[in-house]
């Protein structure tokens, strides 16, 4: 798709060149296709370079450095014990019992809050897609945890978690569900919840905004038609509805994936990834490392990791995606 | 959509899911400003009930008059204004670019900026930190914003690039055939239209600089430089006790980001939608 441009700019190109060398007949041709040049190669590039500078000196550059702190020892509460040491930190890695647990967390952490994100998001779009009283208004309030500072999220959840001023464990217990309103952010077996319940209620308004819209550009057509047909609206859910939902489904959630495996802020703020690192997921473990311990040659090797585990997640969904658009 | 008909039972659950919805998505901001309100004395007694007894807004005139959270405030006004300020610019011109130009190296730079959004960030805060500190820019706003615009020209820039889209390309090229400059034909003729656009860009950057907490974190010790956020955290680690404070000083730092979403909440999914229907 992108090809015939890039050639067309490249023909422009190689013309200018010649026509600038070889032929000299009509001077005006020729600035017209110098300007037509200037306009291809040179304009874009003067609205583009601030992005790119930037870009590149905050996120690229960084980047390559951090691949290379990598392999190299750089502990800042031990600043002469600094240079390059192999693959000693990805060594110490494969021996981190820490960063397997923590490995394990990001797929607890990531899998149940995208399932529930999804659903309850899909839920709400298809709710949000039908009429009722109010609508506006209750549209701007069930989209408002979005807007809510992920900090303040954290810090609000793990608040109405804590039993002595929240609700929540006085209500499970009421419920049954806890033998007692104690503290589930202190219990190992329980913690990783409270994040993820936060997850959850902060990410839904994202799932509903973007699957609302797709469901908005399904032509109603469709539905009146099976309607006069005799479909039932379980049949217009699954025949019409999901269908035209699954290509941005697939993209949503992919790219969601990958964020929320990234996101610790939420974990780092509500549990700081305790107790005795139950809650820990892989990123949250290289901000504490980086962070409380100062170590960055052992966050960026962990970092490393990180990276090209959700390179592999990304390829091989891709490669899914292929095969499964070729069927 | 025509209803074409509605079994009570099913106008029931809809109305129930609505309401747990609602319930699941404001009671936490609820309970936030339940304890702001409530006297610190009657925190525990009344800690399950869904309103307290008595009211008080001493917790609000003791956090801003008695703490330094006015001063995080401003500092996180400062941060986000210049964040958001800076990135809309530089990303108009990006998308503005991306929109209206077919050059080389198109494909790889939009590659490159998708992935960015991509890799862990929190890769790259190490070798930030050890920059910033080369620079001796530790504890100072200004590099708070440089950071944070970098990490948000991408997603504005496609942003921008789809309101750009949105614009047809007829109105420039009639102003330029008409003798404008095309930087001319963009001020005078596009940038008019694109002022919704600039404004969601505007208030999507602003919140989401207001809510950035790991690099302010790393970069910034000093308390008088702190942001909002980590303000509060350093607040809540330090005097784990006050609750009162602590539920005022957030409900404080939602408003800024709520009066920005009303702004720009209309236009979340007017523009996905356009955008679906294009793609």
């Amino acid at each position: 798709m992108g090809r015939t441009p890039d050639r067309r700019i490249r023909e422009v190109e190689s013309q200018a060149v010649t026509t600038r060398t070889a032929q000299h007949t009509a001077p005006g041709a020729v600035r017209a296709r110098r300007s037509l040049y200037l306009q291809y190669l040179v304009e874009p590039f003067i609205y583009l370079s601030p992005a790119i500078v930037l870009i590149g000196a905050v996120m690229l550059i960084p980047l390559i450095i951090g691949i290379s702190y990598s392999f190299q020892a750089i502990d800042l509460l031990r600043p002469f014990n600094t240079g390059w040491i192999g693959f000693e930190n990805y060594l110490a890695l494969w021996s981190d019992r820490k960063f397997w647990i923590a490995l394990q967390n990001t797929f607890t952490w990531t899998f149940w809050s995208i399932t529930f994100q999804f659903l309850l998001g899909l839920g709400l779009a298809l709710l949000l897609n039908t009429q009722f009283h109010g609508k506006k208004l209750f549209q701007a309030l069930v989209f408002l945890p979005w807007a809510v500072p992920t900090f303040l999220s954290a810090l609000t959840w793990a608040w109405l978690f804590n039993p002595v001023i929240g609700p929540l464990p006085h209500w499970l217990a009421a419920l049954g569900v806890l033998s007692e309103p104690y503290n589930i952010l202190g219990d190992p077996a329980l913690a990783m919840w409270g994040p993820i319940v936060a997850n959850i209620w902060f990410g839904v308004p994202f799932f509903a905004i973007t699957l609302l819209a797709a469901l908005q550009s399904i032509p109603s057509e469709l539905y009146e038609a099976a309607e006069i047909d005799g479909a039932t609206s379980w049949q217009c859910f699954t025949k019409i509805t999901l269908p035209f939902l699954a290509p941005m489904i697939a993209i949503t959630v992919m790219l969601r994936t990958i964020w929320i495996a990234n996101f610790a802020d939420l974990i780092f703020v509500m549990t700081g990834g305790g107790p005795a690192n139950s809650t820990h997921i892989v990123s949250s473990y290289i901000f504490t490392t980086a962070f409380r311990k100062l170590d960055f040659g052992y966050a960026s090797a962990v970092a490393v990791a990180l990276l090209l585990l959700l390179l592999f997640y990304a390829v091989v969904l891709l490669w899914l995606r292929k095969k499964l658009v070729r069927v | 959509m025509s209803q074409i008909r509605t079994h009570p039972l099913a106008t029931i659950g809809k109305y129930t899911a609505l309401a747990l919805y609602l319930a699941f998505a404001l009671l936490p901001l609820y309970w936030l400003l339940k304890i702001a309100v409530t006297p610190d004395r009657l925190i525990f007694t009344d800690g399950v009930e869904l309103w307290p007894s008595e009211l008080t807004t001493d917790n609000f005139r003791s956090v801003l008059f008695k703490t330094d959270f006015l001063a995080y405030f401003g500092n996180s006004l400062f941060v986000s204004l210049g964040t958001a300020a800076a990135t809309t610019l530089i990303a108009a011109g990006a998308g503005y670019a991306f929109s209206r130009f077919n050059f080389a190296g198109k494909r790889i730079i939009i590659a490159v900026m998708l992935v960015t959004q991509m890799f862990p960030l929190l890769m790259i805060i190490a070798p930030i930190y050890r920059i910033v500190a080369n620079f001796g820019m530790l504890n100072s706003l200004t590099s708070l914003i440089v950071v944070y615009t970098a990490f948000n020209i991408p997603f504005a820039t496609f942003l921008m690039q789809s309101f750009f889209d949105g614009i047809p390309k007829d109105l420039e090229e009639a102003a330029m055939m008409d003798g404008c400059t095309r930087f001319q034909a963009l001020r005078k003729v596009i940038f008019p239209l694109t002022l919704p656009g600039l404004g969601a860009t505007l208030g999507f950057v602003f919140t989401a600089a207001w809510s950035e907490l790991l690099f302010a974190l790393m970069l910034i010790s000093k308390n008088d430089a702190m942001t909002f956020p980590v303000g509060l955290l350093t607040f809540v680690s330090k005097f784990s006790v006050d609750w009162g404070q602590m539920m005022a000083a957030g409900v404080l730092a939602l408003i800024p980001s709520c009066l920005f979403f009303i702004f720009i909440q209309r236009y979340l999914v007017q523009g996905l939608t356009s955008g679906a229907v294009k793609g």
